[in-house]
């Protein structure tokens, strides 16, 4: 039996209200379906399963806030196996015990204890009853520690007291801008703390690409355009793949690459505030494929509708603020992310080469980098490979 | 179609794709993307409704002149004009 629990949105997350169950008990689901949909202070969030199965018993009624590791739902495998799905996922956000790549936000919740797992919702109960997280034994793979192995410890121990009902929240009316800002303002204030970041950047000659560009647009239909984003974004990933060590996270007193790209996509929204959810593997997407991925998490960053893999899994920051005619950007990295990179407007400038001067349209492109993880000529290089990949755009 | 026939069916496409566009303040010559907060994204949609609405599609190279709302009614009825010739 695999339980489906509430996943940790972000580092700053400690709880969730389930809004809204979206399959019924003896529903069968599929790995990726999205079957439930959380609040949290960034917004209405589909959580989707990790293995096919079949829906045993939903656990968590609509309408109730939980602490983030509370199983929601029990889901059956289809096969009849009885593994966890969140210890099985190769995708984070399925639970508090989650390896390789979600494995950040269990550790930088704290919920590390030796090599002990425990969810961050057992471990707080723990601390309530002021149990020994040591002494108990857990009932999940490879012994680790759920919500119930710490009440059924506390009710051994004569702790337990009748936990008080759920608290009721609002039916979902939008983004609350407020508890988005106070999020935005832990992760930044975090990273300035713990981070110590250095700047470099490139002007990059953007004239072979947009020129590529222009004729690759005139085949497509109007629907079909590319932006020149979209050109930048690919080769920023292409620059990743051989420049891997800004690609990932900084765990454990270490720089821990990814082989996956997955390119958090800075959007603003009109409203304020900000959303960084993740275009996967776009190293492995084409332009076109590219642009439908942006132009979808733009629609539905900003109808307050995605999924939560989206928002954790991110391995490398991706900012353009070149619409409101800024030259450069600065970024503040997202912890636990090691790089952040930023275009500023593509504009005419002043060029010289070969020794002669003439204009072409250029854009500032930076990078902030984790001074932990790499050091500056990481950060050149990289730079270096990515100016290469525009002057080849039908590499890209 | 005349000038305000065409400025309405802009408005109604603009406002789909940001609906909190404000067209009292805005004035006919200014720059459209700048005065209404519209990114390449968003204006690519507005690409995209005018060639929906219109039948019109306009070339990358005529984004230079469709820069403000005027420019832009002038520039359809245009090419409105040529298509019904």
């Amino acid at each position: 039996m695999a339980e489906f629990r509430m996943p940790s949105l972000g580092a700053d997350m400690e709880k969730g209200a389930l809004s809204v169950w979206l399959v019924e008990q003896g529903d069968h689901v599929k790995r990726g379906q999205v079957i439930a949909e959380v609040e949290t202070d960034k917004g209405i969030i589909g959580i989707e399963v990790y293995e096919d199965g079949v829906v045993e018993r939903l656990i968590v009624d609509p309408g109730t806030e939980v602490p983030v590791g509370e199983v929601l739902a029990m889901i059956r495998s289809e096969g009849g196996q009885t593994k966890s799905a969140a210890t099985e996922a190769p995708l984070p956000a399925a639970g508090p015990v989650i390896e390789e790549k979600a494995a950040h936000e269990v550790r930088q919740a704290g919920l590390s204890v030796g090599r002990l797992k425990i969810s961050p919702a057992a471990r707080k109960k723990a601390g309530e009853f002021g149990i020994d997280v040591g002494t108990i034994k857990g009932s999940g793979q490879e012994g680790s520690l759920s919500l119930a192995d710490v009440e059924r410890a506390a009710k051994e121990q004569g702790l337990a007291r009748e936990a008080p009902p759920p608290e009721a929240v609002k039916p979902a009316a939008g983004l609350d801008m407020d508890a988005m800002r106070r999020a935005i303002a832990a992760a930044m204030a975090r990273s300035n703390r713990e981070i110590p970041h250095y700047y470099l950047e490139t002007e990059i000659d953007m004239s072979c690409a947009l020129k590529w560009l222009e004729a690759e647009n005139l085949k497509r239909p109007v629907t079909d355009r590319i932006l020149p984003v979209a050109q930048l974004l690919k080769g920023v990933a292409f620059a990743l793949k051989e420049v891997p060590d800004l690609n990932g996270y900084w765990l454990d007193d270490r720089n821990q690459p990814m082989e996956s790209i997955h390119v958090g996509f800075a959007i603003s929204i009109k409203k304020g505030g900000l959303f960084v959810p993740a275009i996967h593997d776009v190293d492995k997407k084409c332009l076109g494929e590219l642009m439908g991925a942006m132009g979808d998490l733009i629609t539905r960053t900003r109808a307050g509708r995605l999924r939560g893999s989206e928002l954790t899994d991110a391995t490398i920051t991706f900012t353009s603020l070149g619409d409101l005619g800024v030259k450069a950007v600065y970024g503040v990295i997202y912890p636990p992310q090691v790089a952040l990179v930023g275009f500023g407007r593509i504009t005419e400038r002043p060029w010289t080469e070969s020794g002669m001067l003439g204009v072409r349209p250029v854009v500032t492109a930076t990078l902030s980098g984790d001074h932990r993880a790499t050091d500056g000529i990481v950060g050149a290089r990289f730079l270096d490979t990515l100016n290469r990949y525009m002057q080849e755009p039908e590499k890209l | 179609m005349t000038a305000q026939e065409i400025k309405n069916i802009i408005f109604r496409i603009v406002r789909q794709i940001a609906p909190e566009a404000d067209f009292d303040k805005l004035l006919p010559e200014e720059n459209l993307r700048e005065a209404l907060d519209i990114d390449s994204f968003d204006f690519l949609n507005v690409i995209i409704g005018i060639s929906k609405e219109f039948g019109v599609e306009v070339p990358e190279s005529d984004y230079s002149k469709i820069v403000s709302l005027a420019d832009m009614v002038n520039y359809l009825s245009e090419r409105i004009g040529q298509k019904i010739k």
